[in-house]
């Protein structure tokens, strides 16, 4: 696969982007120095909390931000000398509702494809999945939408001029797991229509669902690879312990002697031990008055990748 | 453990118009429970949220929350509850010392309450090089962790937390629920509601609404059991996929 890929042309390519904000007295490095290209026709995730970079470089890869260093690409046009180019090709849905709340649904469609010298019949068919959804409210005002309705009318307006590529910052963000797992399936028929995606979350079980992803924290990339790349560059055994009492076998377990990282994860709690030994974990636990407990070798999640390249 | 309740509804129901966004739901929460109200966007947990905490009345129905009645004693309500939202928590602008004699202080401590469980406050949380800091400038995972223990200073009966741990690292948002744990153990009851379906596990109860009615409403253990499901999220997707209305 690796060698196949210069064939591909690069959908974005960024080079050492740095993005400070000054306010008052204190200075914020939001971007620094990330370098990383994205392929065409790729879904690219970039995962990482509130206050990792990931709406900056967004801004900064839709012209709408100037880096302070650096150079950035999209579909091989230059984002400060080309911005108007890269604005007409790529579609953008900001992680803050934009449209216009006091027009229809309908009306905001209408509006997006205007400006872009479209109608909505000229591409219909790009956005008829999740259009159709909204169709029996498209007379009610946008802001009268509630949140996962919003979110299928941005996307809609970011796709209705047919873009080339499309930039999704935190999508999902505050959305169900139903609506969260629908919207996953619309990208990926996005994807089968040719359009390159790059999407951002916080949501680290959606990691699995891009094709590559980069790990962000505080404006630096952790990490860059296929999910389950990154998943098999783990290096250590982890761990799924249970017990009947939850609350203490995390207390006990994080005072273990051989324990290196333990997290709670929904019914199990996650473990690595310095020296890897299920049976003296499983003789502690017994002295410990657990009776009822289960431990397991299990595969690591994303969640459990970017925890322990956060720790370093 | 006391088997006191410290919230009660009986067909708790909100009509906007002829739309019924919460209907006849009825439900208890015992004391020191860490309670998750769950349910899709549109489901009407808000709607609900917003009646328990006294600032939305109800169509019909009755409610008892820390005693008091939805109706006629929603000031002895906000008096005995705690709230936090991932949407407004803090004042951006002010510092967090700030921040804290503000909320203190509308929530009724003496100056004298204030200068020492705040300092406590900043200590526990380590902040002691930010308290002359505007809140703005903090992290996001620290603001939560202050908003929540601004929001239990004044010991309320009740906490009522709605998505708190949205957008925070997974460090941070474990280290929140240890939190939680911590106000549940010393007797705050925890009223949350949550997208992340494993924080859904770490709850004594949970209840699940689709469409304005609860639909399910057990501990975790005993709603993968009776649905047969592997996860929470197994459990929430099954119920939540058979939502009609269109949010």
């Amino acid at each position: 696969m690796q060698e196949k890929e210069v064939l591909y042309m690069k959908a974005v390519e960024l080079e050492n982007i740095v993005k400070t904000y000054s306010a008052k007295k204190s200075t914020v490095v939001a971007v620094n120095d990330v370098s990383f290209s994205v392929n065409e026709g790729e879904v690219f995730g970039l995962i990482g909390p509130d206050g990792a970079g990931k709406t900056s470089i967004f801004r900064i890869l839709t012209t709408l931000l100037l880096a302070d260093k650096g150079i950035a690409n999209v579909l091989g046009y230059d984002v400060v000398k080309e911005w108007k180019t890269i604005r007409s090709i790529v579609g953008y849905m900001p992680g803050k509702f934009s449209l216009y709340q006091d027009l229809t649904v309908e009306e905001n469609l209408e509006f997006f494809a205007t400006i872009f010298n479209t109608t909505i019949q000229e591409n219909y068919d790009l956005v008829a999945d999740i259009y159709k959804q909204l169709e029996p409210f498209k007379t009610r005002r946008a802001g009268k939408l509630s949140g996962g309705m919003k979110q299928k009318l941005a996307l809609s307006c970011a796709l209705i001029h047919k873009p080339k590529i499309l930039f999704l910052d935190e999508p999902t963000t505050g959305v169900d797991p139903v609506s969260r797992k629908e919207f996953w399936e619309m990208l990926k028929r996005l994807k089968t229509m040719g359009i390159s995606i790059v999407v951002s979350t916080s949501y680290m079980d959606e990691a699995k669902l891009c094709d590559r992803i980069a790990l962000m924290q505080n404006g630096q990339i952790m990490k860059i690879d296929r999910p389950q790349t990154i998943v098999d560059e783990f290096g250590k055994n982890l761990y799924a312990v249970n017990s009947a009492n939850m609350f203490r076998l995390l207390t006990d377990l994080r005072a273990y002697p051989q324990t290196e990282s333990c997290f709670a994860f929904g019914d199990k709690h996650h473990l690595t031990m310095k020296e890897d030994n299920p049976k003296m974990l499983n003789d502690y636990l017994t002295n410990a008055g657990h009776n009822d407990f289960n431990i397991s070798k299990i595969e690591p999640g994303i969640e459990d990748c970017f925890m322990q390249l956060m720790k370093i | 453990m006391t088997n006191e309740i410290v919230i009660k509804t009986d067909k708790l129901t909100k009509k906007f118009g002829d739309f019924t966004a919460v209907n006849e739901i009825s439900f208890e929460v015992n004391k020191g429970e860490i309670f998750g109200f769950l349910g899709a966007n549109g489901a009407g947990k808000t709607t609900a949220m917003k009646m328990l905490i006294g600032i939305s009345k109800p169509s019909s129905g009755s409610a008892e929350v820390a005693g008091f009645d939805v109706y006629k004693q929603t000031e002895q309500i906000k008096k005995n509850i705690g709230y936090m939202s991932q949407r407004f928590s803090l004042y951006e602008d002010l510092t967090i010392k700030e921040n804290i004699q503000l909320f203190a202080g509308i929530y009724g401590l003496t100056d004298k309450e204030i200068e020492s469980k705040g300092e406590a406050l900043i200590t526990k949380l380590n902040l002691q090089n930010e308290s002359n800091k505007v809140v703005g400038q903090l992290p996001l995972g620290w603001k939560q962790k202050l908003a929540f223990s601004i929001a239990i200073l004044h010991r309320p009966k009740i906490v009522f937390l709605d998505e708190p741990t949205g957008g925070v690292d997974p460090v941070t948002r474990r280290q929140f629920w240890d939190m939680i744990y911590e106000a549940a153990d010393g007797g705050i009851t925890v009223f949350v509601t949550t997208h992340y379906m494993d924080e859904a596990e770490y709850c004594s109860r949970v209840s699940i609404m689709v469409d304005g009615v609860i639909t399910a409403l057990d501990s975790p253990a005993n709603l993968k059991k009776q649905y047969v499901a592997g996860s929470m999220e197994e459990v929430f997707i099954m119920l939540a996929r058979k939502a009609k209305r269109g949010e």
